[in-house]
C-alpha cells in the first residue's frame, strides 16, 4: 500500500490553466500506477513539482542502468516505496574478459541501504554485478517478503549463497541464475523446506553439479504455480519425464541432455509426458541430442514461440524436422553447426520469425575454413533467412565470411531491423568476393533500417562506414565497434550524427584524443562510453575530465609499462560523483 | 606458388586481414617464431587453450613469404562470446575430440584449411587421394610423401595424442586414425627434414 503524502490544495487560488495539474495527490498517484516503463515515469516526473512528487511516491520499480551513476542513498531518498530493483553493473565488454576482476559493481552497499529503506523489497534483478555469498545471505535474512532473484552474468558467489536463499526466503517465487559465474560447491543448495510451495520460476541450467533429484521432484510436485523450469545437464530424460508429469502447466522448459538414458523405459512415455505440456512457449537446453529421442518433443512444440538451441550442436536435418513442428516460432537461437542448410530450413518453416541468433560452435577456430568445408554459416544462410522471414527485426550472426551484396539483400528483404549485430569473426576481414571493405554493407543497413536502435559492426571498415552511420542512423542507441575505422573522423561522425546514442563501446580502433574530445557535448546524454586499445592518452582523458565535471572518466591501468597511453577508458555520467570503491588499477581522473 | 585466382588476388589484401595485437596504425614488430623442428614439437600458437589471451606476437610465415598468417595469435575477448558460453564449448570440444574422427587438415601456405572425417577412408592410399583432391587448387601436384617418393616437396604429417608431429604412414592405419588429432601438409625444406629423420 502506498504511503500517501497529504498536501494542502488551494484550488480556488490557482488559475484555470493550473487547475488541471492540481489533482489531489491521491488521484494522481492512482493514475500513475498505470504508468509502468521507466522512460514514461521519468517523463512524468519532469512535468512539474507536483507530478515529480506524485511519481516518486507511487513508483514501485526502479531501473538503474549503471550502478555508479547514482548512489543507493540517493535512490532511497527519492523513491520511498520501491518493491523491485533492476541494477546493471560492469561495462558490457567485461563479458569478454576486457575488465579485470575486482573492478567493482558490488551489490552489498546497495543491500545495506535497501535493508533499512525498503524492508519490504520483493525483487532484485542484477546484470554484471558482483554478488558474494555474504550478500546473498544478508539478502535472504533482511527481506522477509523477498520474492524474485535474477542474476544474469553476475559473479562472486557460490552455491552456498544459493542455499541461503532457498533456506530463508519463504515467499520466493523466482530464482534465476543464468550465465553467472558461480563457484559450484555441490548440489545441496536446493533445500527448500517441505512447507514451501510458492515457486513459479527456477533456472539453474548452467550449474555443473547434480542437485538432489528427489528434492527437485518433490519441489516441482508441490509448487502448483511453477511455470518456468530450467534444469541442468545432470537431469536425464527419465528424470525429465517425471518432472513433466508433475508439472504439465509449464510455460518455459529447459531440459537436460536429450541423449540416451537407459533408465527411460520407452520414448512413448516421454512423448506422452510432452504431449501433456500444452502451454509451453519456450524451450531450451537439449545439450546433446540423439535423433532417436528428438521426436518425443514434437507434441509440445505447437505453441512454441522461443526456441533456444544455442547450447546444442544440432545438424541441419534435425533442425529442419524440429522446425516443422514449430509453426508459431518468433525467436530462434542456434549454433552454426546447422550451417546454411539449416538456415534454409528456418526460412521455409518459420515465417513468423522475428529474432534469429546464430552462435559459433567453435569460436576460437583460428584459421578460416573454406566454403563447403563443413563449418559454420555464411552469407547465403543469412540471405536465405531474410527471404523466408520478412518479420525479422533482431539478428545476431556470427560467421567467417560475408559480402556487401548479401547484407544489402538481407536488409532489402527485412527493412525493419531494430537490432543488427553482425560479427565476422576474422578481424578486419573484407568482403571475401570483392575484397573491398564492408562499409557498403553497414551503409545499406543504416540507410534501409530507419528503426535501427542497436548496431554491432565487424569486418574491414574504413571511416566511410561511420560516415554512413552518422548520416543515417538517427535512432541508434547502442553501437559496438571493434578493429574498425581509419581515423578520428570515424568516431566523430558517429558522435555528431547519432542524437539518440546512449551506449558506445569501442575496442582496438584508431580513434584518439581528438575523437574522444569531439564528443564533449554528447557524453552527458549517454549512459556510457568504453574505449580500449585505441589511441587515447592520459592527457586527453584528463582534459575530458576537467571540462566535464559531471562525468566520471576512469582509466584502467593494468601494467606500468606506458604511462602516457590510456589503455582502457570508461566514461559515464553520474550524479554520485567519483567512485569511492575504485580498486587501485582504476584511476578516476 | 601458383594458386587459384582467388588466392592470388588475396595477397594484396593480406595486410588488411593480418591480425595483430599492436595498436592499429602502428607496425608491430614481427617476431619470427621457430617452426617445427624435425618431426617433433608442434607449432606454437596453434592450441587455443595454451595461448588464450596471453600471446602477443603474431606468427610470421616461416619461409619469409607473403603467405597469409595461418595460426593467429589469440586476442583477448575476440570473438565476443560470453565466458559462460566459451566454457561450455571447451568442455564439449574436449568430449568430441575424444570420440570423433573429424580432423583438420592444413597446408603450409594455404590460407584455408579443411576438415575431413578419417573414418571415411580405408587406408593411407584413399587418404592421400582425398588430400590431393582437397588441396589441388593450390597446385599440390603429386602427393607422394607417404610413399616415400623422393621427387615431391611435400610431406604429410599429423599431430598425435601426445602432441608430437609424426610422418603419416609409419604406423598401421587403425593405430593412426585412433591417435591422429590433426593433419598438416608440410612444404619445402621442413618436408625434406621430416622424411629423412629416422
Amino acid at each position: 500500500m502506498a504511503i500517501k503524502k497529504q498536501k494542502e490544495l488551494d484550488i480556488e487560488e490557482k488559475s484555470p490553466e493550473n487547475r488541471i495539474l492540481s489533482f489531489p495527490d491521491e488521484v494522481l498517484e492512482r493514475v500513475l500506477v498505470f504508468v509502468k516503463t521507466h522512460k514514461d515515469r521519468s517523463a512524468v516526473s519532469l512535468v512539474c513539482r507536483d507530478w515529480y512528487n506524485a511519481e516518486r511516491w507511487s513508483r514501485t520499480h526502479v531501473f538503474i542502468g549503471n550502478c555508479y551513476s547514482v548512489s543507493p542513498e540517493m535512490v532511497a531518498r527519492r523513491f520511498p516505496n520501491i518493491r523491485s530493483v533492476t541494477l546493471k553493473g560492469k561495462p558490457r565488454f567485461s563479458d569478454f574478459n576486457l575488465v579485470p576482476p575486482n573492478w567493482g559493481s558490488d551489490i552489498h552497499p546497495w543491500l545495506v541501504v535497501f535493508a533499512s529503506a525498503y524492508p519490504f523489497l520483493e525483487e532484485l534483478r542484477l546484470k554484471r554485478m558482483t554478488v558474494t555469498d555474504e550478500s546473498l545471505d544478508f539478502l535472504a535474512r533482511s527481506f522477509p517478503e523477498f520474492k524474485a532473484l535474477s542474476l544474469v552474468s553476475c559473479d562472486g558467489f557460490s552455491t552456498d549463497g544459493l542455499a541461503s536463499i532457498t533456506t530463508y526466503c519463504r515467499n520466493l517465487t523466482e530464482l534465476d541464475i543464468q550465465e553467472s559465474g558461480i563457484e559450484d560447491l555441490g548440489g545441496s543448495w536446493l533445500n527448500f523446506p517441505e512447507s514451501f510451495t510458492s515457486l513459479e520460476a527456477l533456472n539453474f541450467a548452467n550449474l555443473h553439479s547434480e542437485v538432489n533429484f528427489d528434492a527437485l521432484e518433490r519441489l516441482v510436485a508441490r509448487c502448483k504455480s511453477l511455470k518456468v523450469l530450467k534444469v541442468n545437464k545432470h537431469v536425464m530424460l527419465e528424470q525429465l519425464r517425471r518432472l513433466l508429469v508433475r508439472a504439465p502447466q509449464l510455460t518455459e522448459l529447459g531440459t537436460g541432455p536429450f541423449s540416451q538414458d537407459h533408465k527411460l523405459r520407452s520414448h512413448i512415455d516421454l512423448e506422452s509426458a510432452f504431449s501433456n505440456c500444452k502451454n509451453l512457449n519456450t524451450l531450451s537446453g537439449l545439450w546433446e541430442v540423439s535423433s532417436m529421442y528428438l521426436p518425443a518433443l514434437f507434441p509440445a512444440c505447437t505453441n512454441l514461440t522461443f526456441l533456444n538451441l544455442s547450447y546444442t550442436a544440432l545438424q541441419s536435418a534435425e533442425l529442419a524436422k524440429l522446425l516443422q513442428k514449430c509453426p508459431l516460432l518468433r525467436r530462434l537461437w542456434v549454433l552454426d553447426t546447422v550451417e546454411d542448410k539449416g538456415l534454409e530450413a528456418v526460412a521455409s518453416s518459420c515465417h513468423l520469425l522475428q529474432e534469429l541468433r546464430v552462435f559459433p560452435a567453435d569460436p576460437f577456430e583460428q584459421e578460416v575454413i573454406m566454403e563447403g568445408g563443413g563449418n559454420g554459416v555464411t552469407e547465403s544462410g543469412f540471405v536465405a533467412v531474410s527471404e523466408g522471414c520478412p518479420n525479422l527485426h533482431y539478428v545476431l550472426y556470427f560467421c567467417h565470411q560475408m559480402t556487401n551484396a548479401a547484407v544489402a539483400t538481407v536488409v532489402r528483404n527485412c527493412p525493419n531491423f531494430t537490432h543488427f549485430r553482425l560479427c565476422i569473426m576474422d578481424m578486419r576481414r573484407p568482403d571475401y568476393l570483392t575484397n573491398e571493405p564492408m562499409d557498403e554493407a553497414f551503409g545499406a543497413v543504416v540507410k534501409t533500417c530507419s528503426k535501427l536502435r542497436r548496431l554491432a559492426v565487424s569486418g574491414l571498415l574504413t571511416d566511410r562506414a561511420f560516415e554512413y552511420i552518422g548520416t543515417y542512423a538517427k535512432n541508434l542507441e547502442t553501437l559496438s565497434v571493434a578493429f574498425a575505422g581509419s581515423s578520428d573522423r570515424g568516431m566523430q561522425c558517429v558522435l555528431e550524427g547519432c542524437p539518440k546514442l546512449r551506449k558506445l563501446e569501442i575496442r582496438d580502433c584508431p580513434f584518439g584524443n581528438a575523437a574522444l574530445l569531439s564528443g564533449l557535448e554528447r557524453y552527458e546524454s549517454m549512459r556510457s562510453l568504453w574505449m580500449s586499445a585505441c589511441n587515447l592518452t592520459m592527457n586527453g582523458c584528463q582534459l575530458l575530465a576537467r571540462k566535464m565535471p559531471r562525468l566520471n572518466v576512469e582509466v584502467i591501468k593494468e601494467d606500468e609499462s606506458d604511462d602516457m597511453h590510456a589503455e582502457k577508458v570508461y566514461v559515464y555520467r553520474s550524479v554520485a560523483g567519483p567512485r569511492r570503491d575504485a580498486p587501485p588499477f582504476v584511476l578516476t581522473l | 606458388m601458383e594458386g587459384g585466382a582467388t588466392y592470388v588476388s588475396d595477397l594484396g589484401n593480406l595486410k588488411a586481414t593480418e591480425l595483430r595485437l599492436g595498436l592499429p596504425g602502428t607496425d608491430a614488430p614481427e617476431k619470427p617464431t621457430p617452426e617445427n623442428p624435425r618431426g617433433s614439437k608442434r607449432a606454437l600458437l596453434e592450441a587455443n587453450e595454451e595461448f588464450r589471451g596471453k600471446s602477443k606476437s603474431p606468427e610470421a610465415d616461416p619461409n619469409g613469404q607473403e603467405a597469409a598468417p595461418m595460426a593467429k595469435a589469440q586476442v583477448v575477448g575476440w570473438p565476443p562470446i560470453r565466458s559462460y558460453r566459451k566454457n561450455s564449448f571447451q568442455a564439449r570440444k574436449a568430449e568430441a575430440e575424444g570420440a570423433g574422427l573429424l580432423v583438420k587438415v592444413s597446408m603450409d601456405g594455404a590460407p584455408y584449411l579443411r576438415k575431413i572425417d578419417l573414418k571415411v577412408y580405408k587406408g593411407y592410399k584413399e587418404l592421400g587421394e582425398a588430400l590431393e583432391n582437397l588441396f589441388k587448387c593450390f597446385s599440390l601436384g603429386e602427393l607422394s610423401g607417404m610413399e616415400g617418393c623422393n621427387g615431391s616437396e611435400y610431406a604429410i604429417t599429423y599431430e598425435d595424442k601426445d602432441g608430437d608431429w609424426m610422418l603419416v604412414g609409419d604406423v598401421p592405419w587403425e593405430m593412426f586414425i585412433s591417435s591422429c588429432k590433426r593433419l598438416r601438409i608440410m612444404t619445402g625444406s621442413e618436408a625434406r627434414g621430416m622424411r629423412s629423420s629416422p
